[in-house]
């Protein structure tokens, strides 16, 4: 919980943040403020709506996720807890996820450059890295399966299911928005400016969809202790450098 | 300009009422003194802060009402105002709190010599262990838990031997020695609370909680089950009992110890049957029942549950009332029967066929199938009776027998006994009944199989 | 980060041409706020007719034959969810803020209407689920609003098989509904405000709806995660929650799972729950004092920064709720002074609406009674929060009847208060027409008192130890027969309160034909909503020019203007030169 507790505070925090940043100490009733605030007309940030929608998105599934690792490392410290031995494939399908964000940075560039034919490829190229991702994922639930791991049968496996089933359902989101750009650049030979907010919108998305699975797979991996795992990284780290 | 008036007859009313209703502490019984002077210092600071706000608020309403003319100041802050406000404020807060926090490190620090008491809840009753001579609690554990083994203790476990186990509601505690109660849960999550004693906390499954108090005074105090537990959550009754040392002692020496306790021999069929003998004249020689002796069927019925009836008529907990005219006619009977002979009676009757009982009244089992869903969370859904509800079989059994019972639950002729736990949670739920519902209810229970 | 002015970047709109997509799939915000309202307060009649139902139950026990102990149990849990989640949690944002945002920030419309259409229509769906599982077999859940496991899905509780299921899927429904509204809100307060309209210019209601959906989208992940894996394990057999456990004599397959970690991630949303409910009030009720005291609302800066400080602060004090709960005990120490920390930031809120009164002009209209009252409950339920919130206080009282009386008084009256105030307020704007002041004043003292009537005897109930969620008291050694003759009281104080519902009702719809005509802006309120072209706004709210603020919202009686309050979008050039209501 405190870790969701946390990213709660750091969320809001940052929402403060930037509203003190705002000048949330001035006067607003102050003849020199009134003045200052007439002549600038006031501040919004400067995106496009929807971008801003997205962040906010974000910041909702990373409360999700925040919640659900938070679940996980308080069941983690209950007494029949048995670490799961997660499938070898992961690794592959990581390199798969890695794969499709990398291209769908390609295709945002290609889009910068008005590269057309670059971005039809980049954009089939990272859906088709995504699925292959996804089909991974069902082929590790399968070999967890075969190997008598169910749903019901302990509570990492459980937890196995559920984290990468609704990172997945996320990513199958994703691909819902990926087809449809997909298919506008397909069928009306869209120009380039039509989909660039969806490209980039969707490049957001994937990276940030990369990074909460490279969180959730270190944290399948962490063994008996959430603490614990964090601290040997830290300490990997440190004696790394 | 009413509503300033009101302003202040509201917080001249609550003030009033304050001082003078008759709702306050019970008594208290515990050493928690603290607790209830903490409870009166929020009651001040707050009390004050309350007051003084909304006669402020009605002053103001009364002073700068509008009238013809007057225009409002423009007044966009006082900061100088402002952090006085928040400081005093603080001030406040800091006086609530801090006795508050202490009072908590003495309720979160267990004294040394505090005795240890298991109690244990489960849907809907009460029952208690003590650590008997070794001073320590058995292990136990979930799985364990079944008719013979109510507490699921570990039979592997010496420490659980001699393990001195309370099968009643009602737990006797000596005075003036801290307690030590760890609470267990074998369902779901329940609450031992006794007013009196203040302190309460929550039975967890899957962990053991604890809480520890000094009981000062004796007598005998209610125990409530305060997180809602299911549908029978407010007819979830205990009874702490505070005695003197030597009259706990005496009670404690009562109770049996583990390796004491799965006492229901088996009880022997044919020995029984001898016994059934004058049973037969009334209930039938195949325990069918005979409902113009007013004796209803007795085969298919749960053995635990013919045997703590017997139990119970031959001790005059059921059967002694005064408009209790069958019961105290079967009371005459049990009173001829020992422990012994109970357990080869029962175990004779479980030998009978089980024929369903010939259906006695009308009603509309529509209607009583929704008015069973509350009779479903102890009895079973297909009222077959439950064990660890205490519960009996209801399905295929005399209804007649089922609509009187009802009947005697609702007027307070039957579970009235202080020591009829079972009985008394039955007649909870017989006054949630109303008199033309009982017909319907029964009809729905003879559709039962 | 970069910034840009804010232009008068004008937005192309849907253009709605038929019935169909004017008043039924409309994208118009107003009209989904009426949707929203309409649907929230009609399910809200739903659980005041269950509350009725249970105060008859307490009040004459065992006389009604159709309150059996489910039965009661599935009312309270229904009750709770409804009015908590159903009702305050979608009338404040879905209602009041869809409408009011777009018009008080200068806006045409949300900035993504097809998605605020969305959120409305899923809206719906999840009280339809919610409804629906008032018909499956077994009924819906009665394991209380709070839904905690293992009783929730254990066939001691009724509902415990798809009526628990129905719930939780309900709930995940209406979390996406509030996250598509809620996105759309924060969206639009940060960037289609209209030119000139800084933050602090904001009017509080802003700020109040601003931060509580903030807090919900926040938060209400933590339900969802909470309701996904109670889902899992009821209907999959999975052991998050579920430790081993023996029900009904029969041990189940379950193990080792935590009934506490679903209780610290379900008061991980409830906690910032109330404050979701509470925010919006606080903003509404400091706009209907200050307008109708005809003065600035006092001390805006600290009335901002206190939203803010409550918002931070109630990301960390949910487990205030879980003293009794057998959690690791050192956490009540942590519990107990966030949560009476989060006391200040609220009564600096509460001194400054008084003060607010204080050199005013004070004008005691229907609005303005509610919002009185909302101060007056307030104080009481806050304050008693101080004891819930104190971890050795809440020992005693936790469960009790102390409780039920502390957050109906905090959570339940004062913002339905704050509801009736604004509907009072701005029903002329909604529709054109005032609400009839004499019934209004009616419906005002009946409810006001009544449910000081009411709650105000519970807290005394509550000391004596009468615990709540109890279908009847049976012969308690401990209580009192007077218990059972203010519960009496209580149950006919109840029911005159609900009779006072019937009065507003008729007083909504009569108006509606024969209400006085209002005029576009009767109470002389500055901000912006009352400045439309048109009233009720048209679509697109502005006509040809999107408004431009030159001040903040609180230009009542400036000294030297002429006219007690100065519209927002009034130019600096002719201070307070205008007529009532005068467009600029």
């Amino acid at each position: 919980m405190s870790v969701a507790a946390l990213f709660a505070l750091v969320a809001v925090g940052i929402v403060g943040w930037w509203l003190f940043a705002r000048q949330l100490t001035a006067k607003p009733w102050e003849k020199r403020q009134i003045e200052s605030d007439n002549a600038s007309g006031g501040a919004a940030l400067a995106l496009p709506a929807a971008r801003v929608g997205l962040w906010l998105l974000l910041a909702v599934m990373t409360s999700f996720f925040g919640l659900l690792i938070s679940a996980y490392g308080m069941r983690m410290e209950l007494a029949d807890w048995r670490p799961l031995a997660v499938p070898d494939l992961l690794w592959a399908n990581t390199a798969m996820l890695l794969a499709s964000s990398a291209a769908f940075q390609w295709t945002r560039w290609a889009v910068a450059r008005g590269h057309a034919e670059g971005v039809a490829a980049g954009l089939v190229l990272s859906g088709l890295f995504a699925f292959a991702f996804l089909a991974g994922q069902v082929l590790a639930w399968q070999q967890l399966h075969a190997s008598g791991q169910f749903l019901a049968s302990n509570a990492a496996a459980a937890f196995f299911y559920l984290l990468t089933g609704l990172h997945g359902l996320h990513l199958a989101g994703g691909l819902a928005v990926w087809g449809r750009t997909t298919a506008r650049i397909w069928r009306i030979r869209a120009r380039l400016e039509d989909v660039r907010l969806s490209i980039e919108l969707c490049a957001l998305y994937w990276h940030f969809l990369l990074a909460v699975w490279l969180v959730l797979f270190a944290v399948l991996m962490s063994g008996t202790s959430l603490t614990s795992a964090f601290l040997d990284i830290c300490s990997a780290i440190v004696k790394a450098l | 300009m009413a509503i300033a008036l009101v302003l202040i007859l509201l917080v001249a009313g609550s003030l009033l009422f304050h001082f003078f209703s008759p709702w306050w502490f019970t008594p208290i019984a515990s050493n928690w003194q603290m607790m209830d002077e903490t409870v009166n210092i929020t009651f001040w600071v707050t009390g004050i802060v309350f007051v003084a706000v909304n006669l402020f608020m009605a002053y103001a309403i009364f002073r700068y009402r509008h009238r013809r003319g007057q225009r409002a100041e423009y007044e966009p802050e006082n900061k100088k105002l402002e952090w006085w406000l928040t400081a005093v404020t603080t001030l406040g807060v800091v006086a609530m709190l801090t006795p508050g926090l202490f009072v908590w490190a003495k309720f979160i620090d267990v004294p040394r010599d505090a005795t240890v008491v298991e109690a244990v809840g489960q849907q809907w009753n009460w029952s208690y262990r003590f650590p008997g001579n070794d001073g320590t609690l058995g292990a136990t554990s979930a799985r364990l838990i079944n008719r013979d083994n109510p507490f699921g203790i570990d039979p592997g476990d010496a420490k659980g031997r001699d393990d001195v186990l309370v099968f009643s509601p009602e737990l006797h505690l000596p005075v003036g020695k801290p307690v030590k109660l760890l609470l267990r849960s074998k369902d779901v999550t329940h609450d031992f609370t006794v007013p009196q004693f203040r302190v309460k906390m929550d039975l967890v499954p899957g962990t053991v909680t604890f809480m520890w108090f000094t009981p000062t005074k004796t007598g005998s105090y209610d125990v409530l089950c305060e997180e809602l537990c299911g549908v029978a959550h407010f007819a979830m009754r205990g009874r702490v009992v505070v005695d003197e040392e030597p009259v706990f002692q005496a009670w404690l020496a009562r109770q049996p110890t583990f390796s004491q306790s799965p006492v229901p021999a088996a009880g022997d069929a044919a020995a029984g049957q001898a016994a059934f003998a004058p049973c037969a004249a009334c209930h039938g020689a195949k325990g069918e029942g005979n409902p113009s002796l007013n004796a209803p069927k007795l085969s298919g019925q749960e053995r635990w549950y013919l045997a703590r009836q017997l139990t119970n008529f031959k001790h005059g907990i059921r059967g002694a009332a005064d408009q209790d005219t069958y019961g105290k006619q079967m009371a005459a009977f049990a009173s001829t029967l020992d422990a012994a002979a109970i357990e080869n009676v029962v175990a004779y009757i479980e030998t009978l066929p089980d024929e369903q009982a010939k259906p006695a009244l009308e009603g509309n089992a529509e209607r009583g199938r929704s008015l069973y869903a509350t009779c479903a969370a102890c009895h079973g859904e297909a009222g077959e009776g439950v064990w660890s509800t205490h519960a009996p079989r209801l399905a295929r059994m005399s209804d007649w027998y089922l609509a009187r019972q009802l009947r005697n639950f609702r007027q307070g002729v039957r579970g009235g006994h202080p020591q009829d736990f079972p009985g008394a949670q039955m007649a909870f739920m017989a006054k949630a009944l109303r008199e033309q519902s009982i017909n319907d209810l029964v009809a729905y229970i003879n559709s039962l199989r | 980060m970069a910034y840009v002015a804010i232009a008068d970047r004008d937005v192309h709109l849907h253009d709605p041409q038929t019935f169909v997509t004017k008043y039924i799939w409309s994208q118009d915000h107003k009209v989904i706020a009426i949707q929203y309202s309409v649907t929230a307060i009609a399910v809200g009649l739903v659980a005041l007719v269950l509350s009725g139902m249970m105060r008859l139950q307490l009040g004459f026990p065992n006389t009604f034959s159709f309150i059996t102990p489910s039965n009661y149990l599935q009312f309270i849990t229904m009750h709770g969810m409804i009015m908590v989640i159903y009702l305050l949690t979608a009338l404040f944002l879905g209602g009041f803020g869809n409408y009011l945002v777009p018009l008080m920030v200068g806006a045409r419309d949300m900035v993504f209407p097809y998605m605020n259409m969305l959120s409305y229509r899923v809206y719906l769906l999840s009280v339809l689920v919610l409804r629906a599982s008032c018909v499956v077999p077994g009924g819906p859940t009665g394991a209380g609003w709070t839904l905690y496991p293992p009783q929730a899905v254990l066939p001691g509780t009724s509902g415990a098989g798809l009526g628990i299921i129905l719930m939780l899927v309900s709930l995940a429904i209406f979390i996406v509904a509030f996250t598509m509204g809620g996105l759309n809100y924060v969206t639009t307060i940060l960037q289609a405000r209209c030119r000139g309209m800084t933050l602090l210019r904001l009017p509080l209601t802003v700020w109040g709806i601003f931060m509580a959906t903030i807090l919900g989208l926040l938060a209400f992940p933590a339900l969802l995660v909470s309701a996904i894996m109670m889902i899992l394990d009821s209907v999959l057999g999975t052991s998050f929650f579920m430790p081993a456990v023996v029900s009904m004599g029969k041990g189940l397959k379950y193990d080792g799972g935590s009934p506490v970690l679903f209780q610290h991630l379900f008061w991980f949303f409830g906690h910032p729950e109330v404050y979701i409910v509470a925010l919006p009030a606080f903003g509404i009720v400091s706009d209907l004092l200050s307008v109708h005291a005809r003065k600035n609302i006092f001390g805006y800066r600290m009335m901002v920064w206190a939203i803010l400080a409550i918002g931070c602060l109630s990301f960390v004090v949910w487990a205030h709720h879980m003293y009794v709960s057998g959690m690791n005990p050192y956490f009540g120490y942590f519990f107990a002074t966030t949560t009476l920390i989060i006391a200040i930031p609220t009564a600096i809120k509460v001194y400054n609406w008084v003060l607010t009164l204080w050199h005013g002009d004070i004008h005691l209209r229907v609005p303005m009674l509610f919002a009185i009252g909302f101060i007056f409950t307030f104080v009481h339920g806050g304050l008693t929060g101080l004891f819930l919130g104190n971890v050795t206080v809440d020992l005693p009282l936790s469960d009790t009847y102390f409780v039920v009386g502390h957050f109906h008084m905090v959570m339940g009256v004062s913002p339905i208060l704050v509801v009736f105030g604004a509907i009072y307020h701005w029903y002329p704007k909604i529709t054109g027409r005032m609400l009839n002041e004499a019934l209004g004043k009616l419906h005002f003292w009946a409810t006001f008192l009544g449910a000081y009537a009411v709650y105000l005897p519970m807290h005394y109930l509550g000391i004596l130890g009468v615990p709540r969620r109890y279908y009847a008291l049976g012969d308690t050694a401990f209580i009192p027969n007077s218990v059972h003759d203010v519960n009496v009281a209580i149950t006919v104080a109840a029911l005159v309160i609900a009779a006072a519902q019937l009065v507003f009702l008729f007083n909504l719809v009569w108006s509606l034909a024969h209400g006085r005509e209002a005029g576009s802006n009767p109470w002389g309120a500055t901000t912006l909503e009352w400045q439309t072209p048109d009233t009720p706004p048209k679509h697109g709210n502005w006509g040809a020019r999107l408004p431009v603020a030159y001040r903040w919202a609180y230009e009542f009686s400036v000294p030297g203007a002429r006219s007690d309050f100065i519209p927002q979008n009034e130019p600096p050039e002719a201070p307070g030169g205008r007529e009532h209501g005068a467009k600029p």
